[in-house]
């Protein structure tokens, strides 16, 4: 009897991680630069395209390829940077967010139809010879995949919270974080710090979108759909916390998953629900659940 | 002048599939100049504008189908949508900048998705309607919008109130502090822009035969009306036009070669203005004047040998 609410929460938490981890990335561009990259769920998609040749046409594992996947995921990043942000950096906040959000949607665009034409409108999958394989824990079915997912979110936020907590270039990241004026004086390369940070953001999306080839599935029109996941968990989590946006994420995952299993015929109200969620948060609440009051 | 031109085009050239270029244009220069009402001239991105689209659009079609007379149906598409735009715009204006962008894209998100889980059959034309459909009527129709939808807003824009929108564009403070009240200009801009909005998504709905309600509502109606107002250029009147211009003629031209390769083009093209020419085509042609004009005066001034 608690059988189907344990499984639904179990499914809940399993997406929430990659909503999280997408969130992750999307934030580190939004809160370090500024830019409001709305394009970065069509670089998730490439990500996924990524794994998905490497899977058909090399048939190489999609958990072996992702050195390859974040290789590709990098130079787009720095390519996307050099020629069109990189101008932006100069700019008031607020026009920069708004110019960048503009940048961002012709970018998605062009992404969006560039995968049409690459991959055509299909849905496509990365299906291993272990992509069906479960374990049951307690009477709930944990998908191997999808755990491993969970694992690999877990291990990247990691990796990324020492990073910038132990290391002096993730010292700067954050100090120019704060004041981004007051970091260049201290001698902080600023293109340096973005650039980099704009890249580790895209490098996220990328291993976020190939988690997302092989549990679930791609296709061109993905971008929009998880551009809107990431937004909604990076307002839900709060800016300036990697932990809290994770858990946003987790708490979005959760709260769909509920949402469909309580409502009646819930399941077409999926996406709803977070959506009316990410509004009330943005007007009640808008620092998020773990964001620092800045306004 | 153009206006004749225009209203005597299908009577010139009896080519169906001309006019329904040519009501395309118009609808996308509709959808494009009420966008521009909030996002050119108030500077409040808003990317929800579908929403309002595809309620005029459901209203009109609803009341229409039933027997309403079609103005009437045009009408209260129009005030649906206005309606939505009260509704939404007092907790959405509490949002600034790219807050309320992503604000109205989530709202628009909402109701697309809602629309479409409880309208999800198409909704057809019954017999009667079917059988007097004609394409002549619909054009006008277009035209005769098209034009006030324009002249509104240019009204608008000209007058104090759209001097007041413009003060809130620039510097939102700098205006409250000059006893501009910013929520009054935002609320009545974004009103303006869903009443108009939502007739566009009347005549929408009276000119297509059969269609899922949910259409009107896709975020892609949202997002072309805003590029094509950028690539003409926000801020003006003519920028929506040319940029539904540019458009469809980049899309007829390409239509033959590579599919949706028009979309990449534009995206292209939006972000080179976005980056390089924020006043899109009109700020491009004001400066190609400027220079001939001062390639002009230096002809003039140059000593006669």
């Amino acid at each position: 009897m608690l059988g189907p609410i344990a499984q639904n929460l179990v499914f809940g938490i399993l997406v929430g991680a990659l909503y999280g981890l997408a969130a992750v990335g999307l934030s580190m561009v939004f809160g370090v630069t500024k830019f409001l990259n709305v394009a970065h769920g069509e670089l998730l998609m490439l990500g996924g395209y990524a794994s998905f040749w490497a899977f058909t046409l090399l048939g190489v594992d999609p958990f072996l390829s992702f050195p390859s996947t974040i290789l590709f995921l990098v130079i787009i990043g720095v390519v996307l940077y050099k020629v069109l942000f990189s101008r932006m950096v100069k700019l008031p906040e607020e026009l920069k967010i708004r110019n960048t959000l503009l940048i961002g949607f012709g970018l998605s665009l062009i992404l969006q139809n560039l995968a049409l034409r690459l991959w055509t409108a299909d849905d496509r999958g990365v299906t291993t010879a272990y992509s069906g394989w479960a374990i049951t824990l307690l009477g709930v079915r944990l998908p191997i995949v999808r755990l491993a997912s969970l694992g690999i979110a877990l291990v990247c936020l990691l990796a990324l919270h020492l990073f910038l907590r132990r290391t002096y270039t993730g010292k700067a990241i954050r100090a120019t974080v704060q004041d981004w004026e007051a970091a260049a004086v201290m001698g902080i390369d600023i293109h340096k710090v973005y650039l980099l940070s704009f890249v580790l953001g895209v490098a996220l999306a990328g291993i976020a979108g190939t988690l997302v080839s092989v549990g679930y599935s791609i296709e061109p029109s993905m971008g929009l759909h998880w551009t809107l996941k990431a937004l909604i968990v990076m307002v839900l989590g709060g800016l300036g916390s990697i932990m809290g946006t994770f858990v946003g994420g987790i708490v979005l995952g959760v709260t769909e998953s509920a949402a469909s299993y309580l409502i009646p015929g819930g399941g077409t109200y999926r996406e709803v629900v977070g959506l009316v969620l990410f509004v009330l948060v943005l007007i009640l609440r808008p620092q998020g659940l773990f964001g620092a009051k800045e306004r | 002048m153009l206006l004749a031109f225009l209203a005597l085009l299908p009577v010139v050239l009896k080519n169906d599939s001309i006019i329904n270029l040519a009501i395309l244009v118009l609808l996308y220069v509709m959808l494009s100049s009420s966008w521009n009402i909030l996002g050119g001239y108030t500077g409040q991105t808003n990317l929800g504008h579908a929403a309002f689209f595809g309620l005029g659009s459901l209203a009109t079609r609803l009341l229409w189908i039933s027997g309403w007379p079609l103005a009437l149906s045009l009408l209260a598409g129009g005030f649906v949508a206005v309606v939505l735009a009260l509704l939404i715009g007092f907790p959405a204006f509490r949002l600034r900048g790219v807050y309320f962008a992503i604000g109205t894209l989530a709202l628009g998100q909402i109701l697309f998705v809602t629309v479409g889980n409880v309208l999800p059959q198409i909704s057809a034309l019954p017999a009667k309607y079917l059988a007097s459909y004609e394409l002549l009527p619909r054009y006008y129709l277009f035209l005769g919008l098209a034009v006030l939808i324009v002249g509104v807003a240019s009204v608008l824009v000209h007058s104090r109130l759209g001097l007041g929108m413009m003060a809130v564009r620039e510097e939102e403070d700098a205006a409250e502090s000059l006893g501009i009240s910013a929520l009054r200009h935002k609320l009545l801009a974004l009103c303006a822009s869903a009443f108009l909005a939502g007739l566009t998504g009347g005549a929408f709905a009276f000119y297509h035969v059969g269609y899922y309600p949910q259409f009107p509502f896709a975020p892609v109606w949202t997002f072309d009306a805003m590029m094509m107002a950028y690539i003409g250029g926000t801020g003006t009147i003519e920028g929506p036009i040319i940029g539904a211009l540019f458009y469809v003629v980049v899309k007829e031209l390409l239509a033959l070669k590579l599919v949706e390769f028009h979309l990449i083009i534009f995206g292209i093209l939006f972000i080179l203005v976005v980056l390089f020419l924020p006043g899109g085509f009109v700020e491009a042609w004001k400066r190609v004047r400027k220079a001939l004009a001062r390639q002009l005066k230096s002809f003039q001034s140059r000593p006669s040998p």
